[in-house]
């Protein structure tokens, strides 16, 4: 009897949270979600980003149990979020990407109407003191700023203790100390062994929160990975840049070497190390100064752009 | 896992809040429960309060009670379409139905509210006409008054529903509540005594509707010259006909979110967001 009860114990620690194949959705003719497959581990911070329109919030949608699928199989907390059985709804958290709550209502007020609705609920001070609105536990919701209506949509996001939690753009509009509040909120859940599915349009949201993240591009997932290892990060190639001060580059001991319009310099190179050598011996023969010299890998940003084809200066 | 919340205890809550909101909703509780009021005192004044042959009775007598319902009936057709309308509008029901709480709880909790708004709206209308109008309320009709109450209220809370599922946005909410109430009430003796100059074509629309059949039973219960059944069962059960069918089509055509590209509040704000 122990052997079995240990056997289902793995089986639930192993099963994912999270598990998607082939999952398509169709609008008329508009295919918005083409073919996606997604694995989310428990205690995990997963991350989905990608630019508007790329399916993306249709994907969430479908397995917050919002939106039906047109074929595939998910399974989220092992059932199928279309069942929308009461079991499933009371074990997720969703944090909606516009903030929607009675404007009648005052924050603790509305905290503990939602919370009325869940079997295992946080207290309402633990939460409003959580998310920083402690001195707004009496105003009107109608009275709150963006920011603050943010912040409140994350307390009744998480006001059912749920397993795993659904953040929709969660920081959007947010200046960046309620950004660095927001963030440690998630860290603190994440501290809990809960799971959570975020989308965001911020790298360095992405970069900080996520354990594992996917870019989302027409329908279909482009690349998955570790915020390190995205689009092949990890390996890419190294890029120097620096300013040119006009002069002649002639005898530069470099390979791939780029000037740009404005003068900038960009060598970019498997062996950094020793470029940097070669490029500091260079300039120090001739006298000259490399300015605003830097040694970079390719951002997050820069792998998702070139992911999703958007540019930089869009 | 722990046990689902006791559905009795998740309907008081919800018929708590919606109530609230309510109240805290000075264009919903005004129209509501002060302007049939107003309307009741206001032709008070214009008209006095002589006696009507055709009724037997005084005018306020027949009057109080005919705002009364109309007044039940603000708060439960008008009420629950617009607010529900306006909720979705704002992703309100769209945030409700991403949470465990039972849609059937929550559409419960709607009603309720809206019987409790409009038994406060009777009580309010009844008694300042008790007070300052001299109407009369009489022990052995008063069953008949809360049964045809009860039976009004419930079919056009039903209705309501039906025109929130029905219409795109909150501003059609209260287009079409408005459209529909208001005439029928002209031709339902709730704004003019019901006379015989009327052409019948306009009393068989009227008998259509289920309106005059809240208003007839009611108002007859509280004249002390009416001789017909004390409960009049023919009405109620056009009115529960009617809420039933209304209820049936108001689940089946009920929608949790606004409709892409509706001219909705919450896409106009999203407008704006995206402006700045």
């Amino acid at each position: 009897m122990a052997l079995t009860g240990d056997a289902i114990g793995t089986g639930l620690a192993a099963m994912a949270v999270i598990e998607v194949r082939g999952l398509t959705k169709t609008y008329g003719d508009v295919e918005a979600v083409r073919g996606i497959d997604l694995t989310v581990e428990s205690g995990e911070v997963f991350a989905l980003l990608g630019p508007n329109g790329a399916g993306k919030s249709t994907t969430v949608e479908i397995l917050e149990g919002h939106r039906t699928r047109t074929s595939g199989t998910v399974s989220v907390l092992g059932s199928d979020p279309t069942d929308r059985s009461r079991d499933f709804r009371e074990r997720i958290g969703i944090v909606l990407q516009e903030t929607a709550v009675e404007e009648q209502l005052s924050v603790s007020e509305a905290i503990s109407i939602y919370g009325t609705m869940y079997p295992r609920r946080r207290p309402t001070d633990e939460l409003v003191e959580l998310v920083g609105l402690g001195e707004k536990r009496d105003a009107r919701v109608k009275t709150l700023s963006g920011g603050q209506r943010r912040r409140l949509e994350l307390a009744l996001g998480i006001v059912g203790d749920p397993d795993l939690i659904f953040l929709d753009e969660p920081t959007t509009g947010f200046d960046p100390s309620a950004r660095r509040q927001a963030w440690s909120i998630v860290e603190n859940l994440t501290s809990l062994g809960k799971t959570v599915l975020l989308t965001t349009h911020y790298m360095d949201e992405a970069q900080y929160l996520a354990d594992r993240l996917a870019v989302i591009a027409d329908g279909v997932i482009v690349a998955e990975g570790t915020p390190e290892s995205l689009g092949g990060r990890a390996t890419a190639a190294t890029l120097i840049t620096f300013q040119s001060d006009g002069g002649d580059l002639d005898g530069l001991p470099a390979e791939d070497v780029r000037v740009g319009e404005n003068g900038r310099v960009t060598i970019t190179t498997d062996a950094p190390t020793a470029a940097v050598h070669r490029l500091a011996g260079w300039a120090l023969e001739r006298g000259i100064e490399l300015l605003d010299l830097s040694v970079s890998r390719p951002s997050l940003e820069d792998v998702y752009l070139d992911l999703t084809g958007e540019s930089s200066d869009g | 896992m722990a046990d689902h919340p006791t559905s009795l205890g998740l309907l008081a809550t919800q018929t708590q809040y919606q109530n609230r909101i309510f109240f805290r909703n000075f264009t919903a509780a005004f129209f509501t429960l002060l302007f049939p009021l107003m309307i009741f005192v206001v032709f008070s004044l214009i008209f006095g309060n002589e006696y009507i042959d055709s009724l037997g009775v005084n005018l306020s007598q027949y009057f109080g009670p005919a705002m009364a319902a109309f007044a039940a009936v603000s708060a439960s057709y008008t009420n629950i379409a617009v607010t529900t309308a306006y909720q979705r509008d704002e992703g309100i029901l769209k945030r409700i139905r991403g949470t465990p709480l039972p849609a059937g709880i929550y559409l419960g909790g709607k009603i309720v509210s809206a019987v409790i708004i409009a038994a406060i709206s009777v009580v309010v209308l009844m008694a300042v006409g008790v007070a300052f109008y001299g109407i009369q309320i009489y022990a052995e009709t008063l069953p008949a008054a809360i049964v045809t109450f009860i039976f009004g209220v419930g079919c056009f809370a039903a209705l309501g529903l039906l025109v929130a599922g029905l219409v795109s946005s909150g501003e059609g909410a209260t287009a079409v509540t408005n459209a529909t109430l208001l005439p029928l009430a002209f031709i339902s003796g709730v704004f003019i005594i019901p006379s015989d100059e009327a052409p019948p074509w306009l009393d068989t629309v009227a008998d259509f509707f289920p309106l005059k059949h809240f208003v007839e039973p009611f108002t007859d219960a509280f004249n002390p010259t009416y001789t017909g059944p004390l409960i009049q069962w023919g009405d109620l059960a056009y009115l529960l006909l009617w809420g039933v069918v209304a209820l049936v089509l108001g689940i089946r055509f009920f929608k949790w979110e606004a409709p892409a590209g509706a001219g909705s509040r919450r896409s106009r704000r999203k407008r704006k967001v995206e402006a700045t």
